[in-house]
């Protein structure tokens, strides 16, 4: 019983990470029908990020909470560079764009083995998130784990909200729904394509901070956590929040559960065909807008 | 109908008589050439390395040429390619590993990482028509099965893309992850023959080369004979209105499936052929990026059409090999500029940059 | 084509909803073999949905039988091999392709399958014949992207005599199109409907006038009224939907909405 306890709250902490990395994939796929390869390597940044940070304050505790905010920043910039120099000529070009982002990713990866060696870093996880494991019904379930998962479903809430009230939030649901209407009626879409990759890559990067309190940071982290997340998108419906948060956790506990009882390598390809043979009976994903459109 | 117009028709009858004659010709002089180049030219004028390495691109331009079909005639952009090229490679790998150990023998690697006997599922191999028809069949079935499955819920492309890269990042970890019977992350090598032929003879080497050139000449006939017939005009138009394609009667779906089926079996065959020249297939030639590097080729030398795809691969290959190994930071950055100016800025690869030029000019006049 | 009878449509209590929406409810629809039906309506009256319910592209309820083959909930292609083909408001044709491959390919639908392997050798009988019928014998070569627009409405519907489909179902053929091309369009469609069974959604009631043999109008996803031009034209009903003007208002919507499409 605790073992499953425990499997269950291992998926649930895999599946945080992967809705964060995918809130922001879904975001931009939804409106621009873009598809960001380099996603993965914004977490990459939001990792590097973190230990940039430690490495000049030295306390992990007060680095880690200032890390949150600068990787979001920092990768969420970094993303509004890629849209305005090389994704704004490509929307609705969903295929294109997944190709030439991959290039993108290339280069980061690149750039970060230049920068920081091939060799993976470490981050120093703080005091209070390296104590002793909670216990939860008999299952001890790890201080970072029960982090992570806050720290993912206050994104998302945090985005809900954005979403739903402010004003940006209904310039960008307007803009998904129906961009030439929106921009007739006085939105420009461009600065609002803008702000909703400084959103979605931010997440990213916060996700890349979490990464490192699970393990070691090196230039190709993003592209173990991009492919999956990719599937979280598929899954749960492109642009649905709801949709996505459910696939992720979803996706995380199955693998968590088979990665448990056969192995972990043949977790990733059981999940794999657990999707393809849900899309076989749900193709628009998990959640869909029903409209009459046929294309 | 006025004099201008009739000669005008008349114009396009001569023209279109011409459409027809002049394929003959160049599909003759462009295959006689193609052989004269593969067979006679580049074992005269390239070094044993360099040779080498020429049959191991060939083996990836199979690869491409099956995309060019898939993606650029069906517009199915396939970034597994990668799963079907290692079904060949290790299918032939492990034949070729069960021939060196002799019969009823064991695989050198199978006794350093595991219990020392042979899998069940292994056994069948030690049959060069077994290893043959599997090189061939699963990866038809597997694509056929996969296919049409995705495409007849009318599956959008961005979707199939994102589902056939994640397959083949499964596939790679399943590779990594069976170390006792796959050889894990190092992967199969030093195999030492070939069907009965040794692979450490200069000779074999060379027929191996030939027989690479020869299948890729082959494949390459096959597109075009697809891509002219009632079929290639059907995929083309399956990939540019698909609802009227369907209201025409016909199973998109299943129009569809056939060309990546294709693709895929062609990826396989290069798979299996890259094992003995190359000597080595490991996940790293199968995962995740090199199918991405199987796309760039065809993106770079144009997609839609039948030779773009071979050249942009051998091109893309050839500078991979000179870059990769003393300037690996510039191999890096120079694939990703790669991507960035060709898709985001000449789409459908070089064997359009003639007529993107010209249309430039013809703005400016 | 075989010249056989032409058949008819029964729709009998045809229902379509959309989470919750009846987007069309209680349609009962009888066309006549061989009668040029117009079907009009204020926009958002249902009559696309119909056609769609119709082709399988939406689910609906009810019943609607042609030649004997209920069409409802029925795969695409069966719909096709029971002789039914639509066009769409966008014309649909293969744009990289030339007239003649266009119509080729719509020919597929009675050849078996294995000559799909060969190359295209000579034009189909059937395929000359629709060339003749919709008048783009001089275009044939010419790829479909470079027709204007009305020439690619023309292609779409000789690709549904091609393929000898008994019931047309045409979603606004003429929109967008000038003056010419629409008298043009009007005679095809007279010719067309001698020997087979065509429904035509539009807006345009000048056109209307012209070629409708009858008339159903559509309002809010239920049938008001049915009949003849004037008929329906003198139904004050008919007057009240449409703001009380004459039937001529809504071609001034119907006009700006095809504006609209084309710079869309």
């Amino acid at each position: 019983m605790t073992l499953v306890l425990t499997t269950i709250v291992s998926g649930l902490c895999v599946g945080s990470l992967l809705l964060l990395i995918a809130l922001g994939l879904g975001l931009t796929f939804g409106q621009m029908g873009v598809i960001n390869n380099a996603h993965g390597e914004f977490i990459m940044i939001g990792a590097y990020t973190a230990y940039l940070v430690q490495r000049a304050l030295g306390d992990p505790g007060s680095s880690l909470l200032l890390s949150l905010p600068v990787a979001f920043v920092t990768a969420g910039l970094l993303g509004v560079v890629l849209e305005v120099t090389l994704l704004r000529r490509m929307h609705r070009r969903p295929l294109d764009t997944l190709l030439v982002t991959f290039g993108v990713s290339l280069v980061l990866q690149q750039l970060a083995r230049d920068l920081f060696g091939a060799p993976s870093v470490n981050v120093t996880a703080p005091a209070w998130l390296s104590g002793d494991p909670f216990v939860i019904a008999g299952a001890d379930v790890p201080r970072t784990w029960v982090f992570l998962f806050a720290l993912s479903i206050g994104c998302v809430l945090g985005l809900r909200i954005v979403l739903g009230v402010t004003p940006l939030g209904r310039r960008i649901r307007a803009t998904v729904q129906n961009r030439d209407l929106a921009e007739t009626s006085g939105i420009s879409t461009a600065a609002t394509d803008r702000m909703t990759f400084f959103i979605g890559s931010g997440l990213a990067g916060v996700a890349g901070v979490g990464v490192t309190l699970l393990g070691a940071i090196s230039p190709t982290l993003g592209t173990s956590y991009i492919v999956n997340a990719f599937l979280v998108v598929v899954a749960g419906g492109i642009g649905q929040l709801w949709g996505s948060v459910v696939a992720a956790f979803g996706l995380g506990i199955l693998e968590s559960f088979i990665g448990f009882s056969i192995g972990q390598s043949t977790a990733q390809a059981l999940v794999f065909l657990v999707v393809v043979v849900f899309l076989q009976f749900r193709p628009q994903g998990l959640i869909a807008l029903r409209t009459r459109s046929i294309a | 109908m006025s004099t201008a117009e009739r000669t005008a028709v008349t114009a396009t009858r001569t023209r279109g008589l011409r459409r027809i004659l002049r394929p003959r010709a160049r599909l003759w002089l462009g295959t006689l050439a193609a052989a004269l180049i593969l067979f006679v030219v580049a074992p005269a004028a390239l070094s044993g390395y360099q040779f080498g390495l020429l049959a191991q691109f060939l083996c990836y331009a199979m690869v491409a040429v099956g995309i060019g079909l898939a993606w650029g005639q069906g517009g199915m952009l396939t970034l597994g390619q990668g799963l079907f090229f290692g079904i060949g490679g290790y299918a032939m790998a492990m034949h070729l590993q069960l021939d060196d150990a002799g019969p009823g023998g064991v695989p050198a690697f199978m006794s350093l990482y595991g219990s020392g006997t042979v899998p069940a599922w292994w056994e069948p191999f030690r049959d060069p028509w077994i290893t043959i028809g599997t090189i061939i069949l699963l990866p038809a079935a597997l694509a056929a099965l996969l296919g049409y499955a995705i495409f007849a819920r009318r599956v959008r492309g961005a979707y199939f893309a994102i589902l056939s890269q994640a397959l083949v990042a499964a596939f790679a970890i399943l590779l990594i992850g069976q170390q006792a019977s796959t050889g894990g992350s190092t992967g199969l090598s030093n195999f030492r023959g070939f069907f009965g032929y040794s692979l450490a003879d200069p000779l074999n080497q060379r027929l191996l080369f030939f027989l690479a050139a020869g299948t890729l000449i082959g494949m390459v006939l096959l597109v075009r004979l697809l891509m002219r017939s009632r079929y290639g005009e059907l995929l083309v138009a399956t990939r540019d209105q698909e609802m009227r394609v369907r209201f025409l009667g016909y199973n998109p779906a299943l129009v569809k499936t056939v060309a990546f089926v294709v693709s895929s079996v062609f990826a396989a065959v290069g798979g299996a052929l890259f094992v003995p020249i190359a000597g080595i297939i490991s996940p790293s030639d199968v995962a995740v990026v090199p199918s991405i590097m199987f796309v760039a080729g065809v993106a770079i030398g144009g997609r839609a059409t039948l030779l773009g795809p071979v050249l942009g691969s051998l091109a893309l290959s050839w500078v991979g090999a000179q870059l990769q190994d003393n300037y690996p930071s510039v191999w890096s950055y120079f694939q990703g500029a790669l991507f960035v100016l060709v898709l985001g800025f000449l789409p459908q690869g070089f064997a359009t940059l003639g007529g993107v030029l010209r249309r430039r000019k013809g703005d400016s006049r | 084509m075989t010249t056989t009878r032409p058949l008819a449509l029964e729709v009998t209590g045809l229902r379509v909803e959309f989470d919750g929406f009846v987007a069309v409810r209680d349609v009962d629809l009888t066309v006549p073999a061989g009668e040029l039906r117009f079907l009009i309506g204020p926009n958002g009256a249902g009559k696309t949905t119909v056609i769609d319910a119709l082709t399988g592209l939406v689910r609906g309820t009810g019943t609607a039988r042609f030649d004997g083959h209920e069409l409802l909930g029925r795969p695409v292609h069966r719909l096709v091999r029971a002789g039914i083909g639509r066009t769409f408001q966008t014309a649909s044709v293969f744009e990289g392709h030339t007239v003649l491959q266009n119509l080729d390919i719509a020919a597929g639908l009675h050849r078996r399958p294995t000559t799909l392997l060969r190359r295209r050798r000579g034009v189909p009988e059937e395929v000359l014949r629709a060339l003749d019928t919709v008048g783009l014998d001089d275009l044939a070569d010419r790829p479909a992207g470079e027709l204007a627009h009305g020439q690619k409405q023309w292609l779409e519907i000789g690709m549904l005599l091609v393929q000898d489909a008994r019931l047309l179902l045409l979603d606004e053929p003429v929109a967008g199109m000038s003056g010419e091309e629409r008298a043009a369009t009007g005679e095809l469609l007279r010719r067309i409907s001698r020997d087979r069974t065509v429904v035509v959604v539009e807006h345009d009631m000048e056109f209307l006038r012209n070629y409708a043999d009858t008339v159903t109008v559509m309002h809010r996803g239920s049938i008001l009224a049915e009949g003849g031009v004037d008929e329906v034209q003198s139904d004050p009903r008919v007057i009240e939907v449409y703001l009380g003007a004459p039937l001529d208002a809504p071609t001034a919507t119907a006009t700006a909405r095809a504006t609209g499409r084309e710079t869309r």
